[in-house]
């Protein structure tokens, strides 16, 4: 290819902030000063090419120090990588996160999803001046929720919740908020100190920046047993274990990972889905920030039982304390020997990076999350091929969520059998519940499966004073609600399934009287319509029809409405690529039949 | 694995599965829907071309494949020994009128083959959504995650001016489909040139240049590859363009002419396309074998000294 690119330049802190991610250029053609070497050696080609997967970071740099990303530095990225000014524009405006036009360097990202709008959250049209709209925030125990970014060298990041409208305008005025509520504040249960909690066990009783703490807690034994039991040993336990993913799909954890360790191809790639953005949903959030080195050491695991030697944890952008505390614990693992090579003198060599996601939700789909992270836009592939065999960079790849990662640790440490002890025939082991709304205390609660919907509501101290109960969200907005009179439904994968619900990622947003369920709706079609990738037609435009049909009928309710509104969930389920757009009309097709939203 | 004897050419075994009841034997590595063609069946598509690796992104083409949850796009799924295909259910009926519904209600269609053909088999009608929305200026500065929230007194589209920056050819991307054949035929699988790209994020999905440039100020080298491949006339020459608006465009009386570029010694095909004696525009057939359908800016624009004719 002959790159061309046009005459706008990118200004010294532009430069700095691209060279802070690749170094700087060595010649001519990627944008450095010629010199004498230029006339003898080229680095171009393949070379250049297989940096590609350095664009997403590279961009997050710029936009990190400048705030936004100019036509300057799109053409010296282009130079330095080697790739199309037009493909970086089609990367970089895919992501919600990023700007293509001059703005301020404060952004003030106001929730105004689900549960932050049941919780008394602003709406899209009552923003103050300066702040704009965001997506759910995965701080839904602390309603309603605001991301504060302000560029610069280094850029800070910061989440408030609770935050009032007052807040919020002096936020967009420049006042900076102060630090966030310790992650124990979202696992109500952890506060019992006699409580047994196991994913969360570790939760405010440790410090989530001390590696040492972490091993005094039985940090890392999980991985000196894995290492002893070998990688069909680990694979044999997770097999017996009947574990399935909890990012929401429910595949047999152990088969994956037989499954790729199978595989002829190599290398073998693991990555850790943490890009949570389902609406509701923070419980991978909470393990992050709480505990961040069981991830690490759980993605040594799953490398190593998969012969993977190079992991990545794609982490939602919207996170920053999640992002700096498994950072921390990535660089502390290094220091002491449990990353890199010949880890615990097993042989076994890993290195893990984090990649930052950067505002779309359809990047936590398995294979959008590839073409991520190879730096294309964050479409997803058609399958199959399935990631096990064709994945990252083309080669064999494990995804997982990071809650099913982490159960790995205790099935590895205890034994398979005595996890699939746990929970029901069809749902084996503990499962997290992401419960928000108008709940006593909201937060992450860890069980065993098979408790009901009741008596997990109660488990959060029931409904919150002055509240009744109006509907209850299964699963997020990919999910799909349930009324007051389902309370004794079992939270297992199979009650839910056979009730024509789901549990997804482990949603239960609880709504009260006061909520507009109409309201709602609207903002689940307007969340599909903005996370739509836009690839195929029946999720491109499926979702845009169906905001535009809900508006309607939230004017007036017509019978050819509802009719066409079944017809659109049917071909979005039917024909589109990925689950999105599949799932894109299950929570208002579960609103409109089991709660009779738009009854006449 | 067996071991198979491959000589200069690959050995191809063949895979035997059921389609629409009947049984049917294609070559390993073809598709559901060339294993439909052979058997004479027809199965609408949009976005497939014969020379681009096909994205299924239009789903038009959806067929049952048993045993799979959802509907598979038999244009880009392989057959597998056993499959047992539907092509002609209530589900994938269903699927194909509304996909037609909802191109049909954002795209302007008037261009795209077989269409109104297809709208009236599959009964489908993409005006039942509700009024047109007013063409809009602002498409290509759309807000990535962020729109004006429907209030459904209209029906969003693509509709949008013209984008006419040179004088060969012009992008109409009221008629885009988004099927990314040109952005493919630009970059990695044809032209390598990468002028344009897929930007923007759900329906405000566009073909665009870096920040929208003007073609003139992009790596654009005017091949035309783009246009050649280009199923809904989103992309055409500025003298058909120019035509078209003048009314003088008459498809039905042109005549089509191939012949071999006189410009260079790769020796493309060409085939001109003739009305009233004057070639309006040029194209190449996507099966030959020297460059199946690409071209050059001489090859495919380079016609005019033919028809400087002495005053």
């Amino acid at each position: 290819m002959d790159l061309k690119v046009n005459s706008s330049v990118a200004t010294r802190d532009e430069r700095d902030a691209v060279d802070s991610v690749l170094g700087t250029p060595t010649q001519y053609t990627q944008g450095g000063t010629r010199g004498e070497q230029d006339l003898r050696i080229s680095r171009a080609g393949e070379a250049l090419r297989n940096l590609r997967h350095m664009l997403l970071p590279t961009l997050h740099a710029v936009n990190d120090r400048i705030g936004w990303i100019s036509r300057g530095s799109i053409n010296y990225i282009a130079q330095q990588l080697d790739v199309a000014p037009a493909e970086i524009y089609g990367v970089a405006s895919f992501y919600a996160l990023f700007s293509m036009t001059e703005r301020p360097k404060r952004q003030v990202h106001v929730c105004i999803d689900l549960a932050c709008r049941a919780m008394g959250g602003l709406k899209e049209d009552q923003l103050p001046e300066g702040t704009h709209p965001s997506p759910c925030l995965g701080t839904c125990e602390r309603a309603p929720a605001v991301l504060v970014i302000e560029a610069g060298n280094p850029a800070r990041h910061e989440i408030l919740a609770p935050a009032t409208p007052e807040q919020i305008k002096s936020l967009a005025k420049g006042e900076w908020p102060e630090a966030e509520a310790t992650v124990v504040s979202a696992t109500p249960q952890a506060q019992d100190t006699s409580s047994k909690l196991v994913l969360l066990g570790r939760i405010g009783k440790v410090d989530p920046l001390l590696i040492s703490d972490y091993q005094k807690h039985g940090g890392f034994d999980a991985l000196r047993k894995a290492i002893q039991i070998g990688a069909t040993g680990v694979i044999d336990e997770v097999n017996t274990s009947g574990l399935v993913g909890r990012g929401g799909a429910a595949f047999p954890t152990g088969r994956k990972w037989a499954a790729v360790a199978g595989q002829p191809a190599f290398p073998h790639y693991s990555i850790c889905n943490a890009d949570e953005s389902e609406p509701g949903t923070f419980k991978d959030r909470v393990i992050m920030e709480g505990d961040p080195f069981a991830l690490v050491e759980a993605m040594i695991i799953a490398s190593f039982a998969t012969g993977s030697e190079q992991g990545f944890i794609y982490l939602r952008g919207e996170y920053p304390r999640a992002i700096r505390n498994v950072q921390h614990a990535i660089d502390e693992s290094k220091k002491h020997g449990f990353l890199g090579d010949n880890i615990l003198g097993s042989g076994f060599n890993f290195n893990l990076t984090i990649v930052r996601g950067a505002g779309a939700y359809i990047c936590g789909e398995e294979t959008a999350i590839f073409n991520s992270i190879e730096g294309y836009r964050g479409e997803p592939r058609n399958k199959p091929p399935f990631p096990v065999e064709v994945g990252v960079f083309g080669k064999p790849t494990l995804v997982n969520n990071v809650e099913t990662l982490v159960n790995v640790l205790s099935i590895v440490k205890d034994g398979g059998a005595a996890y699939a002890a746990l929970g029901t025939d069809g749902s084996k082991g503990r499962k997290l519940f992401c419960l928000s709304g108008a709940v006593a205390k909201p937060g992450i609660y860890e069980v065993e499966f098979g408790i009901t919907l009741r008596q997990l509501i109660d488990l959060g101290g029931g409904m919150r004073n002055g509240s009744t109960m109006q509907a209850i969200l299964l699963g997020g907005a990919a999910g799909g609600f349930v009324g007051p009179n389902d309370l004794d439904l079992p939270l297992t994968m199979e009650a839910t399934r056979a009730a024509g619900s789901s549990l997804g990622s482990g949603v239960v947003m609880v709504l009260d009287q006061s909520v507009d369920m109409v309201d709602q709706l609207r903002r689940i079609a307007a969340f599909f319509r903005d996370e739509s990738c836009g690839q195929c037609v029946p999720c491109r435009v499926g979702t845009v029809r169906q905001e535009e049909i809900v508006s309607r009928l939230a004017k007036g309710v017509q019978s050819q409405d509802i009719e066409l509104l079944r017809e659109l969930g049917t071909v979005m389920r039917d024909a589109s690529i990925c689950g999105l757009g599949q799932t894109a009309n299950s929570a208002i097709d579960s609103a409109i039949n089991k709660l009779k939203v738009f009854a006449v | 694995m067996s071991t198979q004897v491959t000589t200069g050419l690959q050995v191809r075994r063949s895979v035997q599965l059921t389609i629409d009841d009947q049984s049917v034997t294609v070559a390993e590595g073809e598709t559901i829907l060339s294993a439909c063609r052979t058997m004479g069946k027809e199965i609408p598509t949009l976005c497939f071309g014969d020379t681009i690796t096909p994205k299924n992104a239009c789903r038009v083409c959806m067929v049952e494949v048993e045993g799979s949850r959802v509907l598979v796009p038999s244009c880009s799924r392989k057959v597998e020994p056993g499959m047992v295909v539907r092509t002609d259910t209530e589900r994938t009926d269903h699927s194909r009128k509304l996909v037609l519904e909802l191109l049909g209600s954002s795209v302007d269609l008037s261009l795209t083959k077989n269409v109104a053909r297809w709208n009236t088999e599959y009964e489908a009608e993409p005006t039942r959504f509700g009024k047109p929305a007013a063409p809009t200026t602002h498409r290509d500065d759309a807000t990535t995650g962020h729109h004006h929230v429907a209030d459904g007194s209209s029906v969003s589209n693509v509709l949008q001016p013209v984008k006419i920056d040179n004088e060969l050819y012009v992008r109409d991307y009221s008629k885009c489909i988004m099927c990314y054949q040109c952005v493919d035929a630009c970059g990695e699988q044809w032209q390598n040139t990468f002028a344009i790209g897929v930007a923007g994020r759900g329906f405000d999905i566009r073909i665009s240049t870096e920040f929208n440039v003007d073609l003139t100020d992009s790596a654009c080298v005017y091949c035309g590859n783009c246009i050649q491949v280009c199923p809904t006339g989103a992309l055409m020459f500025t003298s058909e363009y120019n035509m078209r608006e003048a009314g003088t465009w008459k498809e039905e009386e042109q005549t089509q002419t191939d012949t071999i570029c006189p410009y260079c010694g790769v020796g493309c095909a060409l085939t001109l396309h003739v009305q009233d004696n004057e070639i309006v525009k040029v194209s190449s057939p996507s099966d030959h074998s020297v460059t199946h359908g690409n071209l050059c800016i001489k090859g495919r624009f380079g016609f005019q000294h033919v028809q400087n004719r002495a005053e």
